[in-house]
């Protein structure tokens, strides 16, 4: 499968005499294939929209190798433009211009056909009030038209940052529709976003950012396996038979921790054999299920950003994991 | 091409240029308006009118000399002293004269095109250029406060030629408006000059010379426009073009002029800018020093130094060129975060 998107190694470093030197991105690497819905997720501050900045010729980097449509840039962007359309962090427009002006003078700029504006203005439902100011738009209108005007060059690769705030949750999923729509149109999407839920439901495959380091990156079921640490709840028949059972499962070399009526296992690479040591030992499970990991509690684990009872985490505060990430790699 | 006209679209929509047109043009109608009512044609009745009221004035103040004369003798002959309250001579020397009392000054004010029009051309420039500095700061000020610079960026990644885009499509919109409005303004007061004033002396030369007032005019409005927009465009918010217009006027015309007294400068005022815009509109502004002065030797006249409208034009010249360029400057080296 073609890269429509290449990343590698890009490097962003901010310098100011009051607090030192950031890295806004660190060596960052990222890949997404043509026609696929791809996840951008990492926790705030972590250089999400600071890589899409960059992407996009508004940010100029330090270092490192990016390029769309297989043209390197910056250089090509001036070309390649025509085929990307993105949105950037929360939508913003002219507040008195109406919907169809800003597409229209949008239109006009990129020397697209009128008739688009018509069709961009149907496909995100604003048609029927794409006369009426910005300004009077709610921030789902808003977030709508964004889209549209992203959508305005029928580009063969579509950026949209946090394309769901605001939305309503018929909106939401009528976005989600519309992904899939392109997608399977031959679209390829970049989603970047923080409802994880939506992003497990319609994203192909995944990048994950913390402080400016790619921690996990690859189809989304197999990023989730990668972390579902073999994750296994065994029920007895018999509650007070769980001190022998987790005797047994710990000199078998499988992490227990022990609940009140329940024990929950790490580290199992096949259920079966959690079965057969018990029975070994003459206890009968009641219950053995494998217990399913979802995007948010790896997000959370990899970017070391869940919430600790009594602490107050800061928005720096996050993992940097090794360059290598978790699953495939560059090119992989 | 259909980014320089999607930017004419854009700058036309906009509320802010729409708003201020509309007020330049009734400020410009307002003042011509107002200024035909205050000039009157003078016809030969009129002119008629102030001989006669002159000339009457003139036979009332002989009256009244001849009056005072007899009075004052015969007072001398009664043997009074007369000295204190008629005069020495009983004032004989202080015979009225017919030049005392001329015709023009009892006529009424007559606007002379050919003597005052330049005047109106400088009052025309200012309105378009403040309408200029506005209408350009705001046009790139809003666009980047907004975001609509980023969007457009995400459209036309060049830089330097969505800024140059824009600038062109401002100046394209003032030296249109100026053109068009300039030449009403011109027909409005040559219209008044026919009507209730004067168009005497109109030579070929003289028109030659209103071109180049005009030329001077058109100028300034585009200049001011440019310097209103870079100076929005290096702070990427209008309020920059408007604080920064704020801070060189406080520091041009009070703290210079202050410093300058302080220090007992020698012609301060060349270092007053308003002294050369007063030159460019004027083609010179002369400044005195009356320091120099010997009253005791009688009449002064006090040392110049003349600032012509060329040394304005450097001046004016070095201020455009150093905003645009720290502006296209800035546009392709800063972040757009």
């Amino acid at each position: 499968m073609s890269a429509v998107l290449e990343i590698e190694g890009l490097r962003k470093t901010y310098r100011s005499r009051k607090r030192g030197v950031r890295h806004a991105l660190d060596g960052f690497d990222m890949r997404v294939e043509a026609g696929q819905v791809h996840g951008f997720l990492g926790p705030n501050g972590s250089g999400k929209t600071t890589t899409l900045r960059t992407l996009l010729g508004l940010i100029k980097p330090n270092g490192g190798r990016m390029a769309i449509l297989g043209q390197e840039l910056p250089h090509a962007l001036p070309a390649v433009a025509g085929q990307v359309g993105a949105i950037v962090e929360s939508p913003q427009f002219f507040p008195h211009f109406s919907a169809r002006d800003t597409l229209g003078l949008l239109a006009q700029a990129g020397e697209l056909p009128k008739q688009r504006v018509d069709e961009v203005l149907e496909l995100v439902g604003l048609r029927d009030r794409a006369g009426e100011r910005v300004k009077t738009y709610s921030l789902g209108m808003k977030q709508r038209l964004a889209v549209a005007s992203a959508l305005l060059k029928n580009p063969k690769l579509l950026i949209l940052d946090e394309p769901a705030n605001g939305l309503d949750p018929g909106g939401i999923r009528e976005m989600r529709g519309l992904m899939r729509e392109l997608s399977e149109a031959g679209m390829t999407v970049v989603l970047s976003s923080h409802i994880l839920g939506e992003i497990q439901l319609i994203c192909d495959s995944v990048t994950i950012i913390s402080l400016g380091r790619r921690v996990a990156f690859g189809p989304v079921d197999q990023v989730l396996a990668a972390h579902s640490q073999g994750a296994v709840r065994v029920r007895l028949e018999a509650v007070d038979d769980l001190p022998q059972a987790a005797d047994a499962l710990s000199r078998a070399g499988v992490g227990v921790t022990a609940e009140p009526d329940h024990l929950m296992l790490s580290g199992v690479d096949k259920p079966a054999t959690v079965s057969r040591l018990l029975a070994e030992q003459g206890l009968y499970v009641s219950e053995l299920t494998p217990v399913a990991v979802d995007l948010e509690s790896v997000f959370l684990e990899l970017t070391a950003t869940a919430p600790v009872p009594g602490q107050h985490r800061q928005v720096d505060q996050s993992a940097k994991v090794d360059q290598t990430g978790t699953a495939g790699g560059w090119g992989a | 091409m259909s980014l320089f006209v999607t930017e004419l679209r854009r700058l036309g929509k906009r509320r802010v240029t729409r708003l201020m047109l509309v007020l330049l043009v009734l400020g410009l109608a307002t003042v011509a308006t107002a200024f035909s009512f205050s000039s009157e044609k003078l016809s030969p009745v009129v002119v008629a009118e102030a001989e006669a009221k002159a000339n009457n004035d003139y036979q009332s103040a002989m009256t009244d000399w001849k009056r005072n004369v007899a009075e004052c003798e015969a007072a001398q002959a009664r043997g009074e002293k007369t000295e204190e309250r008629y005069g020495p001579n009983c004032g004989k020397d202080y015979q009225p004269q017919p030049d005392m009392f001329e015709a023009k000054w009892y006529l009424p004010y007559q606007f002379d095109f050919r003597a005052e029009f330049p005047m109106f051309i400088a009052v025309f420039a200012a309105s378009v250029a403040l309408f200029g500095f506005i209408v350009g700061a705001s046009f790139v000020g809003a666009e980047w406060n907004t975001g609509g610079m980023m969007n457009l960026l995400l459209w036309r990644p060049k830089r330097l030629t969505v800024l140059g885009t824009k600038l062109a499509a401002l100046l394209t919109t003032v030296f249109g408006l100026t053109v068009v409005l300039g030449a009403l303004w011109t027909a409005a007061f040559w219209l008044i000059a026919g009507q209730r004033g004067s168009t005497a002396k109109m030579t070929a030369g003289v028109w030659q010379s209103i071109g180049l007032d005009g030329l001077r005019a058109l100028g300034m409005t585009l200049l001011v426009a440019a310097v209103g927009f870079a100076l929005a465009s290096l702070g990427r918010h209008t309020a920059m073009a408007l604080g920064a217009a704020v801070g060189i006027f406080a520091v041009s015309e009070i703290g210079i002029r202050i410093a300058v007294a302080v220090l007992g400068v020698q012609f301060g005022d060349r270092y007053v800018l308003s002294t050369y815009a007063q030159s460019w509109f004027l083609k010179q502004a002369e400044l005195f020093d009356y320091d120099t002065c010997q009253f005791s030797q009688g009449a002064c006249e006090p040392a110049t130094y003349v600032v012509t409208w060329q040394q304005s034009a450097v001046v004016f010249g070095v201020a455009l060129v150093g905003a645009v360029v720290a502006a296209f400057w800035t546009m392709r080296r800063r972040d757009i975060a």
